[in-house]
């Protein structure tokens, strides 16, 4: 066996899997804050994505203007999906919201095919591009640094969470709504809160995907791969996002380099039944708490 | 407003009233049907009735969390302060003062105790430390599972934390549904106790819904008892405890007999006019 062939496709697999458990944080927020099933999660990276693309080279905005414009149009697109779309939903059957999220999906890829058309398209260079090597094993500069800004982006995610009081309000909302609306905390307001992060996170992904390997409409197909992750890990689950984002990237990767890239889906899908079979929460996923 | 049916001292001392209130669930189930009571500042006033009266549903009512449940109050006013709170919205109730500790503690499991406390503060300014440690003063065995998740804590440790988020958002009223639900005799007792305590040391007004006729007569200065939906009958506790009817049809439905509850009775006064 080639070791140093198999470490780098690792690295490279851990690299995606930071992408996945990036963008298996904005589902898992949105999913455990208002327990929307959100199937759009892909196509809102793909605009993010396109928006920044539009930004840097449509309006050759610098980066620096770029991307905190593509974030902050992620996060209005977010507050403006929940406030027409999901609040007036709330209360009915999880299918017809997991179903409006099927549909918003397509409403994004069609809005986005008719401005930026559906060929494939390259971002403007905004990553270093010098050869990273780690020991004797190469790793792909942009790959390395998606995988630090996830990082960076998930560990602030869980700073906040535990540490600030709207984070603890999120998690308060996500435990039990109605004792949360009985102590003050407007949880309306929390479930917009947990959009506009979610997406601003998924539009963040989107840049760093399609700095990767390009952006196309049919990118949210990236959703599908989250979608495994978040299942494996559990669907409430933040530290599931990031271990079943980690190791779903690092599976696909080694299956893809030593199986062939036919079986990258036949085998995150079988780890995915395995997984539920043994554990249908999830890894991580939370039923109630049984009490001593 | 009809200024008539208020007379000057009611309108200035009560903290709460509710007025003939009548709700509706699903826009077809009619639960209360002109509902009528009040709540005097800084006092403790029970609400009694047996299962499906209709309590919970009167304190759904006062706190605005009826429209969770497809709820509506179609009919008469209530007052928090003199203000109307129909149409408020919940937190901006809490943020005025009313807070509800719901039936069933509803303590946030996956939280620790701490961050239940925490949670409980976010519709108030300038929560301290020493809000929390007033919390941990009258429950110490809090303070010692802080850190520890809330859904570990025992049934009694819960109700604790429950009072406890109540405490650190600083309400002039709380609503208490049931808090002896699920707990010892033991345990009960001591929870009146200190409901009792902060009553009269924070001077913090109470409208507490019982099962427990007996204890809930031993703090409370006034009560209402409800049936179906209206109150029947209310009064001064001491009035209502001597009440024929009172003694045969509530405080005589307690599952260790009538004179037990009795003994309880008097601990509770003797033990309340000491500490008040
Ligand atoms: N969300 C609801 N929808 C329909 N009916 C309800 C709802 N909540 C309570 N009720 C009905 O209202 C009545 C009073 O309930 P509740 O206020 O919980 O009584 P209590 O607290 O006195 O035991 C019961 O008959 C109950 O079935
Ligand atoms: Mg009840």
């Amino acid at each position: 066996m080639d070791w140093l062939f198999l470490t780098e496709v690792s690295l490279a697999g851990i690299g995606a899997g930071g992408l996945y458990a990036l963008t298996g944080l904005a589902f898992v927020l949105i999913y455990k804050a208002t327990r929307v099933v959100n199937l759009a999660i892909g196509e809102i990276l793909m605009v993010g994505a396109y928006v920044f693309f539009g930004f840097s080279a449509g309006l050759a905005l610098p980066f620096w203007l770029a991307a905190p414009g593509t974030l902050l149009v992620s996060g209005l697109l977010g507050a403006g999906i929940e406030r027409t779309l999901i609040r007036p939903m709330l209360g009915e059957n999880p299918i017809s919201i997991f179903m409006l999220t099927i549909g918003l999906g397509s409403i994004l890829v069609g809005l986005v095919e008719l401005v930026w058309g559906a060929n494939p398209l390259r971002l403007p260079e905004f990553m270093p591009t010098q050869p990273l090597f780690l020991g004797e094993a190469y790793v792909s500069p942009k790959v390395a640094t998606a995988f630090a800004v996830a990082s960076l982006v998930v560990t602030a995610f869980l700073i906040l969470f535990r540490f600030w009081r709207g984070g603890v309000a999120l998690r308060a909302t996500a435990s039990d709504q109605a004792a949360a609306y009985s102590m003050g905390i407007d949880v309306p307001k929390v479930f917009s809160l947990s959009w506009v992060i979610a997406c601003m996170t998924a539009g963040a992904a989107g840049m760093l995907v399609g700095a990767i390997g390009g952006i196309s409409p049919t990118m949210g197909v990236f959703g599908l791969s989250v979608l495994v992750v978040v299942i494996v890990g559990g669907l409430d689950s933040v530290l599931g996002a990031l271990i079943a984002g980690l190791a779903i990237g690092l599976l696909e990767a080694l299956a893809g380099a030593f199986l062939g890239g036919e079986y990258k889906t036949l085998t995150t899908f079988s780890l995915l039944v395995l997984v539920l079979m043994v554990r249908p929460h999830g890894l991580f996923g939370t039923h109630e708490i049984e009490r001593l | 407003m009809d200024a008539a049916a208020r007379s000057p001292e009611t309108a200035t001392s009560n903290i709460l009233e509710v007025r003939n209130i009548e709700v509706v669930f699903n826009h077809t189930v009619q639960v209360l049907r002109g509902l009528s009571l009040a709540v005097a500042a800084g006092s403790i006033t029970a609400l009694l009735g047996s299962n499906g009266a209709g309590k919970t549903t009167t304190m759904k009512a006062i706190s605005g969390l009826l429209g969770l449940e497809n709820g509506a109050v179609t009919g008469g006013e209530i007052l928090f302060n003199g203000a109307s709170t129909l149409n408020v919205k919940p937190h901006t109730l809490v943020r005025n003062g009313l807070f509800h500790v719901m039936e069933g503690r509803h303590v946030f499991e996956d939280l620790t105790v701490e961050e239940n406390l925490t949670a409980a503060t976010y519709a108030r300014t300038g929560a301290s430390a020493r809000d929390f440690d007033r919390v941990y003063d009258y429950f110490p065995r809090l303070k010692e599972r802080r850190k520890g998740l809330a859904g570990y804590l025992s049934g009694g440790e819960q109700q604790m934390l429950a009072i406890g988020r109540a405490l650190v958002a600083n309400p002039r009223i709380i609503l208490l549904d049931e808090p002896s639900l699920g707990l010892s005799p033991l345990l009960t007792e001591e929870i009146f106790t200190i409901i009792a305590r902060i009553n009269a040391e924070q001077g913090t007004s109470m409208l507490v819904v019982e099962q427990n006729a007996a204890m809930a007569f031993a703090v409370a200065t006034h009560a209402y008892i409800m049936e179906t939906g209206r109150i029947v009958i209310d009064g001064p506790t001491e009035r209502l405890a001597r009440d024929p009817d009172v003694r045969e049809f509530y405080l005589g439905i307690g599952e260790e007999g009538t004179s037990r509850d009795y003994r309880q009775v008097k601990h509770y006064k003797r033990r309340k006019r000491w500490l008040s």
